[in-house]
């Protein structure tokens, strides 16, 4: 071969040796490579090796199967829709219960979290846990995705097509059609219905409520010749009484009424607070916020309101009745009474036309007609009157009733002879459902029309005369359903959609009845957008009162044990049972989740051996645990309605027990007590689900409380210990900085009734998961925000308090320290952080935490078959926030201060070039509370709502003396009571 | 370097040095013993039921424990200390007496170093177990890495306690390693099967017993027991820390360091006790193993037992003098009264009540009651972390937090396997390795021996030669 040089030297070197081959000794030995390897080629051997793996390895990879996502982009894109920018619709909740008006947040199409409205006059932004919580009833995997005939899918042509048919053959045969509904509020819905009986003249409206305000339908009827719910206003009392009324937990409108009512006790702005006088069987949410709670049995109600009646009518000089001795000494509450003439307030709870005509009585003589009730603007979201619902059973049964649709109702579960609804139905030939489930009514109709979800339709509504609020779709329909007002629309031959139909209803009824604007265009954009339109109200004089006959009649008295019945927050008359948010939602009193259970006072368990969890028989038939009450009447067995579900969906069937068959027909009205109940231990248990098992605050000072008279004379009061500890605040390192801002969060526990709309807000915001009965047993629940409930040292009839306790963000945080990874750090704006994908889960901050605020992911509760809630399944999925990560299984979470919330304001803020505004950031929990019991802001800025509360004297931080230097604070409980010495000397002198 | 004379005698029974090697070697040469498949038998039962307690927790989450959201730490933290202090045995026992010069220890500090490596093995599995993300432990290591870089947080205990147990262990298990060297020399020159001559070759590192070798040896292992006894002191400080530095009522507490360590060496003592006694029974050690390193033994602990009684009285007169309302509540109403009561009181009593009866020399003598007292103390033990653990965190500063808590099947069944991983590690030592260190217990022959035997019978007996 040739050889060719490139210079002198190689020309040199290619002469002397010949060859260019020449190598450098090898760096490493050669020994065992074979001739190939040692020249640095491949043997065929590597080559096959080779080959093998590179072929294996391809299709090892190549088999591995990917899912396959689709993102399909928008071709238009919609002018409102941006992505990761959230839309807020203007939308009314209304369940034919509590009617709240509120903000839906959507984003990227989707609702994911309700808001309360603050341009609504009645609710005033406030909501309820029911209302945050019903966003998820929207992705609820148990709605019917179809009609049904028949127990068989069907489709909507051939459904109208027979229902259209048998309502003529009914009508042309003169038979009798029923609409049942719960109470409907909206104007149009009602004039719909009177179309509809104008097109089937048989058809008969029943509006039943299965927690019914019959008898005061009836009282005022009976006094003031108006079948209405009054106008109670909270705010103007300085005197309340209440009986057995849960005002802010359950009854009437209570969103309302807690906002009214805080307002006058907050004591941010004002010296004076209302006082609080409650007499009740059970310990409601309302009784722990009592300043002064007396306990009867629910047969004494009438005696105690017949011995006011009498001191004050003693006292104003109008005739006295006989009576029988009061269980209650009712003298400070009739002199506290006539002291503030005209600015009382006296609610009664129960469904006795008795009870409510003595508190009419009591009113009328108080002079608060006019002044803390209003006559003439009536509360119109109840207005069921049992006795036209027995009425209907009856006819039912005797087969007098050829056609039943039933509207927003469930009578198979709620109603007390159950079995006998059933019956009837058998005797009906056309029975029709509009259930969005297959509940238990639903099962036995021939036709399921399933309505839509509240958030796929329009509709309005009227809680009060003059006051409308309208409801939007917020999303296209999700399942094959149609709206309930559509479906009647169809049967009764009127063209159109029902939104045309409502807004021509506007135009033609309501737009002629204001004078703000001058076209209609402009009235309903306005209204739409605002959600609410409120007439203007002329002052009317309040209707003359017409004094009933108070002469107490001999009811026979029962020595026995008593029974009553009661609605929870969460879950109402059961309609919720399938919302996992709520049954997961600890109880604002017994703190027991997923379960109904029976009462008792701590006296009568101890009385009769009984403990917590013991199974008992009442009546023989229906099986409970025993849950202990303090404050609870000794006479007494209470139990929540609303469980006990059969056909309410995979999350609600089998928890609890229905108890709506103890109701009692009193004079046509539905009574929820009952009298001689016989009770016996089964010497079985059964668990129950706690998320706080110890109930006093052990003498620590964690919720610092003091009395209006102390306050008002030292607003230290209560609170010496805060000073003490700022000034013992010493530290060998340096006070941390926050340049801009120092986000705090002051909690007036005066305003907080413990109602738990914040809860379940948080959980809807913050992607927080729902665990199960069994894992909230074992102490797990995920909630980023809870509310302690810590009862005083007896527990006959304690006092109450409740604490919302959330991260407390500390400036000097024990559990930033400790994590070995860093992943907990703190922010430049006071915020104790946590990085979810650097947290390898040792819990040590968990450990660390004094306030016990962090909560671990103790297994994937995303994607998880054994959770299945509302994150195991794509629809349940969809309610998540995408703001707000979902957590995998193994790392700690807690409340973030809606970092998401403040990250939006400030961006927002940054974009029109000025600082973020006191108030511009509002987190889940605040703008949830319907008492304004949260304020969150910036510290560093004097001027804020924070700032202000953390100068109030009131002021404290839990735990202070740990120095942790919390970014919450808390301001005094102050109860208008007798002073706490004189409580105490009192107490004393009793045990002496 | 063992030039003091000693007390007493150390072995008895009159032994050459070849009678030492043949007794010594007696259980790596001989027929593995029928006991000993048994015993490994249950050990590895013991193992696979924690094999499969691991698993669960693995692939389903520490939600398969008993934990809730007040009391995070639970029986993995009770058993990691426990384990831990069990593992300050070999190195207290045999760096302590080395610096001291205690030359009784030659007979009982390959086991006691062995019992160290295996319960730190055991230990050290607890704190990965218990993450919730296991699979990113790493995160925990120091290292430049692609993240920022983001390092570990310095101020952790946590993490100190990785460095500390990884170190430890490291010490411990070399410290335990080059001071088999010449036995395991011994057992390949002595080998007649071409594999186990390889084996113990291998691993022997060409010990062919030079003076310098001997020099360096000796050297090395001063060197090594010195820079491990501060890792004794700062492996327990570091778990106390773990405590001390937080701000549970209970755990925030100065004395713990010293506290801990004090209890660790106790209970590795005792350790060693129930260990060394069941050795010398079955492989009739008595002659090395003499009631004399027993009595010794049982003093100490008799010692230890009244810094442990003291330790408790500071903890709980500190939180009467705070006058602090959380560590007032955990001490008097928890722990001394309380739903924890029955803990407290065991602790109390094995550890500081029954090992006192080692005042009486009729007990002391007493083999079973010896043995019965040295387990009673780990029983102790145990409860000691429990009481600390669980009475602070079920009932801490807000009562609404106030949560019981018991151990789940899965938490159990992971202490059975590190019990069966324990019990494995000690069979496999106790058949492989010579447990004695063979070499150091010839370099004390001499000077121990009794004294009008060492006439008749000399270790330079000619059948000695052989060795």
């Amino acid at each position: 071969m040739k050889k060719y040089w490139k210079s002198l030297e190689e020309h040199q070197e290619i002469k002397n040796k010949g060859t260019l081959d020449k190598k450098a000794e090898p760096e490493f030995s050669i020994d065992g490579l074979s001739q190939e390897e040692v020249k640095g080629k491949a043997s065929r051997r590597d080559f096959l090796k080779m080959l093998g793996f590179t072929i294996g390895y391809a299709s090892l990879a190549s088999s591995c199967e990917m899912p396959v996502r689709k993102a399909i982009p928008f071709l238009n894109k919609p002018e409102e829709v941006t992505p990761g920018e959230a839309n807020y619709y203007a939308s009314t909740y209304f369940d034919g219960k509590d009617y709240c008006s509120v903000l839906v947040k959507v984003r990227e199409g989707r609702p994911i979290k309700i808001e309360g409205n603050t341009l609504s006059p009645i609710t005033q932004g406030g909501t309820s846990a029911r209302v945050q919580a019903s966003v998820l009833n929207l992705y609820d995997t148990t709605r019917l995705q179809n009609p049904f005939e028949n127990a068989n899918e069907s489709d909507w042509d051939s459904i109208d097509g027979k229902i259209k048919k048998q309502l003529q053959e009914i009508s042309s045969a003169n038979g009798k059609i029923v609409l049942l509904s719960s109470s409907i509020i909206s104007p149009t819905t009602k004039k719909l219905i009177g179309e509809f009986q104008d097109k089937y003249p048989a058809t008969e409206w029943i509006t039943y409520d299965a927690i019914s305000a019959s008898a005061m339908l009836e009282a005022n009827e009976q006094s003031f010749g108006k079948a209405v719910i009054p106008d109670y206003k909270f705010q103007n009392a300085n005197v309340i009484v209440s009986f057995n009324a849960d005002f802010l937990g359950t009854w009437l409108s209570p969103i309302e009424y807690a906002k009214a009512y805080a307002r006058k006790r907050n004591l941010e702005d004002s010296k004076e607070m209302s006082k609080h006088y409650q007499v009740e069987s059970y310990m409601s949410l309302t009784g722990s916020n009592a300043d002064n709670r007396y306990k009867i049995r629910p047969s004494q109600e009438q005696e105690v309101l017949m011995a006011l009646y009498n001191e004050l009518a003693a006292a104003t000089g109008v005739q006295t009745y006989e009576l029988i001795a009061s269980p209650v000494d009712v003298e400070p509450i009739a002199k506290d009474l006539l002291k503030n003439k005209g600015k009382t307030l006296v609610v009664c709870g129960s469904n006795s036309l008795k009870s409510q005509l003595i508190v009419n009585s009591i009113n009328h003589l108080l002079g608060n007609y006019g002044q803390t009730i209003d006559m003439n603007n009536p509360l119109q979201t109840i207005q069921g009157m049992d006795k036209r619902m027995y009425d209907l059973v009856d006819r039912m049964n005797r087969g007098e009733i050829a056609g039943l649709i039933t509207y927003n109702t469930n009578p198979a579960y709620t109603y007390p002879e159950a079995d006998k609804f059933v019956q009837g139905l058998q005797k009906v030939s056309l029975k029709i459902s509009l259930a969005d489930i297959e509940d238990e009514t639903a099962r036995h109709m021939q036709f399921i029309c399933p309505d839509n979800n509240y958030l796929e339709s329009w509709n309005d509504a009227e809680p009060k005369p003059g006051h409308y609020s309208l409801g939007q779709p917020t999303i296209q329909k999700l399942f094959n359903t149609r709206q309930a007002q559509e479906s009647l629309m169809k049967w009764a031959g009127i063209e159109g959609d029902y939104y045309l139909y409502m807004k021509d209803h506007w135009e033609s009824d309501i737009f002629p009845k204001q004078d703000q604007y001058s076209t209609f265009e402009k009235f309903w954009v306005q209204s739409l957008h605002d959600g609410v339109f409120a007439l203007r109200q002329d002052e009317a004089a309040q209707p003359k009162f017409n004094k009933p006959d108070l002469k107490p009649d001999n009811q026979p008295k029962g020595n026995g044990i008593e029974l009553l019945l009661y609605e929870t927050v969460a879950m109402g008359e059961g309609r919720n049972a399938n919302n996992p948010w709520l049954q997961e939602l600890p109880d604002p009193i017994s703190k027991v989740t997923w379960d109904n259970y029976a009462n008792v006072s701590p006296k009568y368990a101890e009385e009769n051996d009984l403990k917590n969890e013991d199974l008992i028989s009442i009546q023989k038939d229906l099986i409970l645990p025993v849950l202990i009450q303090p404050g609870h009447d000794d006479h007494t067995v209470s139990i929540p309605l609303g469980y006990g579900r059969t056909s309410g969906g995979r999350v609600a069937d089998g928890i609890g027990k229905n108890v709506f068959g103890f109701i009692r027909n009193i004079a046509g009205n539905m009574a929820y007590s009952g009298n001689n109940i016989e009770i016996k231990a089964t010497g079985e248990k059964y668990p129950l689900a706690l998320t706080q098992s110890h109930h006093t605050m052990e003498g620590r000072p964690i919720v610092r409380e003091t009395t209006l008279k102390h306050w008002q004379q030292d607003p230290d009061s209560g609170n010496e210990l805060h000073d003490k500890v700022e000034k013992q605040h010493v530290s060998l390192y340096n006070t941390p900085s926050f340049p801009n801002f120092h986000w705090g969060l002051a909690i007036n526990l005066n305003s907080c009734i413990g109602c738990g709309a914040c809860e379940i807000a948080c959980q809807a915001e913050n992607n927080v998961a729902v665990i199960g009965k069994e894992e909230v047993r074992k102490r797990r629940i995920m909630h980023w925000i809870r509310i302690d409930r810590y009862y005083s040292e007896d527990s006959d009839n304690p006092e109450v308090f409740h604490q919302p306790v959330m991260c407390q963000q500390c400036d000097n945080a024990p559990c930033e320290n400790v994590c070995p990874v860093a992943a907990t750090p703190h922010s430049n704006e006071g915020l104790n952080m946590m990085a979810y994908n650097r947290c390898i889960g040792t819990r040590y901050c968990m450990n660390n935490c004094p306030y016990r605020v962090r909560r671990f992911n103790w297994f994937e509760y995303a994607n998880n078959a054994k959770f299945p809630y509302n994150m195991d399944n794509g629809l349940g999925k969809m309610v998540l926030n995408p703001d707000v990560t979902v957590r995998s299984r193994g790392v700690v979470e807690k409340c973030s201060f809606c970092s998401q919330r403040i990250q939006d304001k400030k961006l927002k803020a940054k974009k029109e070039g000025r600082m973020v505004k006191d108030g511009d950031i509002k987190v889940a929990c605040e703008q949830a509370c319907p008492t304004e019991a949260i304020v969150f802001g910036n510290l560093n800025d004097k001027k804020s709502r924070v700032s202000k509360a953390f100068a109030n004297p009131r002021n404290y931080h839990l735990l202070e003396e740990l120095h942790t230097l919390p970014s919450v604070g808390y301001l005094t409980k102050v109860r208008n009571k007798k002073s706490i010495d004189a409580e105490v000397k009192h107490e004393s002198g009793k045990h002496e | 370097m063992y030039k003091t004379k000693v007390r007493g005698v150390i072995i008895e029974g009159n032994k050459s040095y070849g009678q030492i090697t043949r007794d010594i070697l007696a259980p790596i040469d001989g027929k593995t013993p029928r006991w000993w498949f048994i015993t490994m038998g249950i050990g590895t039962l013991m193992m696979l039921a924690g094999m499969v307690a691991i698993v669960n927790t693995i692939a389903t989450g520490i939600g398969t424990w008993g934990l809730n959201n007040s009391v995070a730490w639970g029986w993995g933290i009770i058993n990691f200390v426990w384990w831990i202090g069990i593992g300050h045995a070999g190195t207290a026992f045999s760096i302590f007496l080395l610096i001291l010069r205690q030359k009784w220890r030659t007979s009982i500090n390959r086991a006691a170093e062995a019992m160290t490596v295996f319960a730190v093995i055991c230990a050290g599995l607890f704190p990965a177990l218990h993450m919730g993300r296991i699979w990113l432990a790493f995160f925990i290591f120091p290292y430049p890495n692609t993240r920022g870089p983001l390092w570990v947080n310095f101020n952790s205990p946590l993490f100190w306690d990785v460095v500390a147990i990884s170190t430890y262990f490291m010490a411990s298990a070399t410290f335990w390693y080059i001071g088999m060297l010449p036995d395991l020399a011994t057992i390949r020159d002595k080998a007649t099967n071409k594999v186990k001559k390889a084996i113990y070759g291998f691993f022997a590192f060409g010990w062919v017993g030079k003076a310098t070798s001997w020099l360096r040896f000796e050297t090395t292992v001063l060197i090594l027991g010195g820079l491990a006894a501060p890792l004794v002191i700062a492996v327990h400080s570091i778990v106390s820390m773990d405590f001390a530095t937080s701000v549970m009522a209970g755990w925030h507490t100065t004395v713990f360091p010293p506290y801990f360590v004090v209890g660790a060496i106790f209970s590795g003592f005792a350790m060693v006790l129930t260990l060394m006694i069941i050795i010398r029974k079955v492989y009739k050690y008595q002659d090395y193993v003499t009631d004399g390193h027993l009595d010794a033994i049982a003093r100490i602990l008799t010692f230890i037992s009244l810094i442990m009684g003291t330790a408790y009285a500071t903890e709980i007169f500190i939180a009467w003098y705070s006058a602090m309302e959380g560590e007032m509540y955990t001490f008097f109403h928890n722990r001394i009264a309380g739903d924890h009561t029955a803990a407290f009181w065991t602790m109390v009593t094995c550890n500081v009540f029954f090992p006192q009866l080692f005042w009486f020399k009729k007990i002391r003598s007493n083999i079973w009651a010896v043995f019965v007292i040295s387990i009673i103390i780990n029983i102790g033990m145990w409860f000691e972390r429990y009481v600390i653990i669980i009475t602070s965190l079920t009932k801490d500063y807000l009562p609404a937090n106030w949560a019981p808590y018991a151990p789940s099947i899965t938490e159990v069944g992971i202490f059975v396997g590190t019990l069966g991983i324990f019990v494995i590690g000690v069979l496999l030592f106790l058949r492989f390795v010579p447990m004695m260190a063979m070499s150091e217990l010839k370099g004390v022959l001499k000077d121990t021996m009794p004294a009008k035997k060492k006439a008749g019978k000399t270790p330079d007996d000619p059948e000695n030669k052989t060795l």
